[in-house]
């Protein structure tokens, strides 16, 4: 009800409806709902009683077609309700205009008293006015004649003053002279130039002139003499610039005379700095002495200290730190260089640019000669902190040489502000950059050395508890291996060298890194420089640091298997193995590791490629396979050598039944039984064919019994000689090629498998020079029964063994000059005795 | 471009000793001494065919021994040198002596090739290389490309320089050389350089390679450990005079520059067992073969370290004949050493690999089981060195 009545109300008022409108449709909707449709509906329909188009004779009919008569009396009521509401607001509105409208007439009406008052006296104030101006001439009129009078003695006056001023100035110029006033005589005598020079035409002006340039010509000569000497400070220096200049001196004989004192300044300065790093060459040899025993030092530290190493050693020669150093560089010579550049910038472009002189082209040639000026003295001081910088070779505390670089390449922003298109301050920050690369360098060399002598602790580790052993246990019986029981005692400590290399390693790369990380951090001024934020972190870090070491660390193991010669003499086999494991270590997870820690510790964003993992890891993979093939290269000509020399030094013709077999077999069992447990250290056991629990007695009578009978049987017969090629190429044909030296996997059994295999190749191809008699072939049979007993266990495959010793005992009795086999009950017998 | 398959045969022995008869050049002709303590050991004659691939055979008895190295005279064909080992009195010695072959084995085996052992012929002796003083002969040496007067013998450490008389059936020692140091020293094997007038001999003893000057008899060089372990063989390029090949128990191949031995020029890793024989090629020193007992032969082609390192010389008359090559040629990328090929064909170790005398692009291997293989030099590569 009210609503409605609402509406009715603003009929009246069209120009508020529609925000009204609006006003409840946002009510409605909530806030900002888009009302224009439906008011432009509301609008256009003839029945609306608020709408402008509103209809009431359409109206009517709609509500008398539409509502009951309930509904229309309703309707009535309402409407007339409104219409009565209507018409009071209106009456209101009526009352309140019929009032206003009286007030005004009544302050117009006054207002016409007010302003007829105001004309009379207007009228009075003009014809005073007329009077006073008429007074004034007549006075004016009269003073004329004194007033003229008085202006021309003043200016007379003003005259003689000059003049006076002019005459007296010799004189006073002297006095300054003589009290060192030099500005005001500077001030006095710019004041009269001009006017002398106009009428120097006069003599009497003439002799003025000259004497005042007498005067000022020594003047000069002062302000010369004293800008000569040293001794001025930079302040008095400025002021007797300033006054040179405006007493006429060529400006660029001043900026010439400016600069080479403040050069000689400066350059004492230098030499102060370079005093400190004069006796370098001495120093460099001692530093270089006492390096590898700082590094030896770090090496024999335990792993856990992973702090860096404090290489603080004294230098003898510069007993300042290079952070003093840089400090004091900055301090004296930066700071006096800035100094002269304001001074000079204040003298000779702020100063002149201003005055007369800037038409003279005078601040672009202040200008150069600066830049010059900077320029070969910056160079100068350059070449001082590099040589300075070159000198810190240590690779101990690194946060002193970084603090120091950081110091230095904040001062050098001073010079930036105040000379901003000098290129001093990025030849500082190359300085900063070549030092940062030359410290990363350092510190590859320092973490290749420190592999290297953890390399040599290793050896020494492994090879000290073997000698004792063997000196202990008398010998040991042959120096090849060292006995097997002292290269177990060896062995069982190869994880622990293991994992302690690794961790030492890995703790070395971390404190390094932590040590390189102190270029890139945030208080560094120069962290922010792009080369520090980009460059650095991919290619100095990460490519030559890490990347570098890491594939050093491969390099050096490939070397092993080369520069130790075929002899295998010179790396102790188990530090092959060693290396072999931590290689492989590296490849599944160290390297990934490293690389993360630096690409998380220096946020790397790789804008140049950079060397990917799995490159670095198929790299490691590669030096572990080749160190691996290479120990079992070692290990097997060590076995080798031995059987061969047992067989080739023996007499096999004339040799004696066999009842033993021969101590080199028990020896190579025994060996092989060493390396076996030396080699499951470090590597897995591996996956061999599968065979029964009794296999070495099944495959045993095999060998030995029925197909060995046989082919003798075969090469006995004298009228088949073709049999035994035929017998042993169809045996051949079946069996895949055997490769002697081929790669190994990294598994135990594999390494094992291929020592077996070199080994017994060799005794085959040695048995095949030699001729037997036929005790020397029972000989060999028992051996090879011997070593088929032990050595099937180790392999992947015991048809290897198998086929193996099968061959030499064939080869054996082909080369028999009366082959009579043994029995192979006695075989059994002898064996098992042994 | 097909290869011709590989042409195998078979032996009834093992044989260690194959050599190509030298004075031969029209035939392609290897010799091979077998190796068997039982019975009458035998060299076999192989002729090969090329035309029709097939492989004539005739066998002469060598009933001294059993054959461990064989040379043939560079200037009659009929004349062989042996190095066999003889049992007496349950001791075996290692013996050398030149043989000459009956001038008419040829028709004795073409009256019934199909039956070889139908009375073979036997090696007539023509004088024993004994001194008296020197046993265990490794192996003899003829003087390249001279006129068969003039042999080696390689005794334990005594290389002996024989004069050959009254047609070689006399032998004299007219200089020796001696091999000095600790402990047993042994030639393995030695080689006689083509260069130098033939004044010059090469031999290996364990580690080591020595270079002779045979008319002072005295070393000129020393490889101390040319390779890691025994060296096997050696071989010297015949169009450089300074190269040396050698093989040995390292699996490896080395060619050495014999001025400077401290490094080798150039090492070949590729087999998987010991290395026994290495052979230049006798016209394109680029070819190298290699025999070893992994059962396998390579032929190398090493073209950095020959005589032809950029490839075949073009003569100004085939340029003018084929410019329109020679632009091609321009094309082609000079050849990498590489290895051309890898035989398989053995089963056993292959202990002799030889050149033919008469073809350069024909080789023989021999392998423990007796089997001899001839194999050729790849077409494409023989194309591409010859054009």
């Amino acid at each position: 009800m009210e609503g409605e009545a609402d509406g009715l109300v603003q009929v009246s008022e069209d120009s508020g409806r529609p925000r009204r409108v609006h006003g409840m449709l946002k009510l409605y909707y909530g806030i900002n709902k888009e009302g224009k449709a439906a008011e432009q509906a509301e609008s256009l329909d003839p029945c609306d009683i608020n709408g402008a188009h509103f209809d009431p004779e359409l109206f009517l009919n709609k509500l008398r077609r539409e509502c009951s008569l309930a509904e229309l009396m309703d309707q009535e009521t309402c409407m007339v309700k409104q219409i009565r509401s209507l018409d009071s607001d209106m009456q209101t509105l009526v009352y309140e205009n019929y009032n206003k409208f009286i007030s005004a007439t009544d302050t117009i009406r006054k207002m016409k008293n007010d302003f007829k008052k105001m004309e009379d006296e207007m009228d009075c104030l003009s014809a005073n006015m007329s009077a006073i101006t008429e007074f004034s001439a007549r006075i004016s009129g009269t003073l004329q004649d004194q007033h003229a009078q008085i202006t021309k003695l003043s200016g007379v006056h003003t005259l003689l003053r000059k003049l006076q001023f002019l005459f007296e100035l010799p004189a006073r110029l002297n006095k300054c002279l003589e009290l060192q006033a030099y500005a005001q005589a500077v001030r006095s005598h710019r004041r009269a130039r001009c006017v002398l020079q106009q009428y120097s035409h006069l003599p009497s002006f003439k002799g003025i002139q000259d004497d005042c340039h007498a005067i000022m010509d020594k003047l000069a000569q002062e302000l010369r003499q004293k800008f000569r000497d040293g001794g001025s400070s930079a302040k008095d220096l400025s002021e007797c610039v300033e006054l040179l200049l405006q007493l006429d001196e060529p400006a660029e004989e001043l900026c010439d005379k400016f600069l080479s004192h403040a050069q000689s300044r400066l350059e004492s300065d230098l030499q102060g700095l370079e005093a400190e790093i004069r006796p370098y060459p001495f120093a460099s040899a001692v530093k270089d002495a006492s390096a590898p025993r700082l590094s030896s030092a770090a090496a024999a530290g335990s792993p856990t200290d992973n702090s860096p190493k404090m290489s603080t050693v004294p230098s003898p020669t510069s007993n300042t730190d290079i952070l003093e150093f840089i400090d004091r560089g900055c301090n004296e010579f930066v700071s006096s260089l800035c100094l002269v550049i304001a001074s000079y910038q204040e003298l000779f472009i702020n100063h002149a640019q201003t005055g007369e002189l800037a038409s003279k082209n005078i601040p672009q040639m202040a200008n150069g000669k600066l830049q010059a000026f900077v320029g070969d003295l910056a160079a100068r001081y350059f070449s001082l902190v590099e040589r300075r910088i070159q000198e810190e070779k240590g690779v101990g505390d690194n946060s002193l040489l970084v603090r120091a670089l950081d110091r230095f390449h904040r001062r050098l922003q001073a010079v930036a502000k105040l000379l901003p298109g000098s290129p001093v301050p990025n030849q500082g920050t190359e300085i900063v950059i070549r030092a940062a690369t030359e410290r990363v360098k350092q510190y590859l060399s320092a973490l290749q050395s420190f592999y290297m002598d953890s390399l040599t602790d290793v050896r020494q580790a492994l090879a000290t508890p073997r000698l004792s052993v063997v000196s202990a246990s008398g010998g040991g019986g042959g120096a090849l291996l060292g006995g097997p029981a002292s290269s177990r005692d060896a062995s069982n400590s190869l994880p622990e060298l293991l994992s302690s290399l690794s961790a030492s390693i890995l703790n070395q790369i971390k404190s390094v890194l932590a040590s390189v990380h102190l270029f890139t951090a945030k208080d560094i001024a120069f962290s922010n420089k792009p080369y520090f934020k980009g460059e650095f972190c991919s290619q100095g870090v990460r490519e030559s640091l890490v990347v570098s070491f890491i594939k050093f660390v491969c390099q050096s193991s490939r070397q092993f298997c080369e520069s130790a010669g075929d002899k295998g003499g010179s790396t102790p086999p188990a530090l092959l193995l060693l290396l072999s494991r931590l290689c492989l270590d590296y490849e599944t997870s160290t390297i990934s590791y490293i690389l993360t820690l630096t690409d998380e510790q220096f946020l790397v964003q790789h804008h140049s490629p950079v060397t990917p993992v799995t490159t670095l890891c198929t790299e490691a993979r590669e030096a572990a396979q080749k160190l691996l093939n290479h120990y079992v290269k070692v290990q097997g000509l060590i076995i080798s050598q031995m059987l061969r020399k047992s067989v080739e030094t023996r007499d096999w013709v004339n040799t004696i039944e066999p009842r033993n077999v021969r101590a080199v077999m028990k020896r190579v069992v025994e060996d092989t039984t060493s390396i076996d447990v030396q080699v499951g250290l470090l590597y897995e056991e591996g996956v061999r064919k599968a065979h029964s629990s009794d296999s070495s007695k099944r495959t045993f009578s095999v060998y030995s019994s029925s197909r060995q009978q046989a082919r003798y049987a075969a090469s006995y017969t004298p009228s088949a000689p073709m049999d035994t090629n035929l017998l042993s190429n169809i045996h051949k044909l079946f069996s895949e090629r055997i490769d002697i030296f081929s790669s190994v996997e990294f598994n135990k059994v594999s390494v094992i498998t291929g020592i077996i295999k070199i080994s017994l190749k060799t005794f085959l191809e040695c048995v095949r020079l030699r001729t037997f008699g036929r005790y020397g072939l029972q000989q060999i049979q028992v051996d090879c029964h011997y070593l088929q007993m032990y050595l099937w266990r180790f392999v992947s495959d015991e048809n290897l063994v198998h086929f193996l010793l099968d061959e030499i005992v064939g080869s054996s009795a082909h080369r028999c000059l009366d082959p009579a086999p043994m029995e192979q009950s006695v075989i059994e017998v002898i064996c098992e005795r042994g | 471009m097909e290869d011709d398959a590989p042409v195998i045969y078979g032996l009834e022995f093992q044989a260690r000793a194959l050599t190509a008869q030298a004075a031969e050049t029209d035939a392609i002709r290897f010799l091979v001494g077998t190796q068997s303590l039982k019975f009458d050991n035998q060299i076999h004659i192989i002729d090969f065919d090329d035309e029709n691939n097939i492989i004539n055979k005739n066998v002469l008895l060598h009933q001294a021994g059993e054959i461990w190295h064989i040379g043939a005279s560079p200037a009659d064909k009929a004349v062989l040198t042996t190095c066999y080992n003889k049992t007496s009195d349950s001791r075996v010695v290692s013996c050398a002596a030149v043989w000459r072959m009956p001038s008419d084995w040829e028709t004795g085996s073409h009256e019934s090739p199909d039956d070889s052992a139908h009375n073979p012929q036997t090696l007539e002796l023509l004088c024993h290389l004994d001194d008296g003083a020197h046993i265990n002969t490794a192996c003899v040496l003829w003087e390249p490309m001279g006129d068969g007067k003039r042999v080696i013998s390689l005794a334990d450490n005594h290389a002996l320089l024989w004069d050959l008389q009254e047609s070689s059936t006399q032998a004299t020692v007219s200089n020796t050389a001696t091999l000095e140091g600790k402990g047993q020293l042994k030639f393995t094997s030695g080689k006689w350089s083509p260069h130098h007038n033939c004044s010059q001999l090469a031999t290996a003893n364990d580690t080591a390679i020595r270079g002779w000057d045979l008319r002072t008899m005295s070393q000129i060089y020393c490889i101390e450990n040319a390779h890691g372990q025994l060296v096997r063989d050696l071989d010297f390029n015949p169009n450089r005079q300074y190269y040396l090949a050698s093989c040995g128990d390292d699996c490896k191949v080395k060619f050495w520059d014999v001025r400077n031995v401290q490094e080798p020029v150039k090492t070949l890793e590729e087999h998987s067992h010991w290395v026994w024989s290495v052979r230049y090629n006798h016209s394109h020193d680029q070819l190298v073969l290699t025999a070893s007992s992994d059962s396998r032969l390579i032929l190398s082609n090493m073209v950095s370290i020959s005589s032809e390192p950029f490839g075949h010389l073009v003569d100004d008359e085939e340029l003018s004949e084929g410019e329109e090559n020679h632009h091609e040629d321009k094309g082609k990328e000079p050849l990498k050493d590489s290895v051309v090929s890898t035989y398989e064909e053995h089963e056993d170790s292959v202990y002799a690999a030889e050149w033919s005398s008469a073809d350069p692009w024909l080789f023989a291997s021999l392998s423990y089981d007796g089997r001899l293989v001839i194999n050729r030099v790849p077409r494409a590569l023989k194309y591409r060195i010859l054009l």
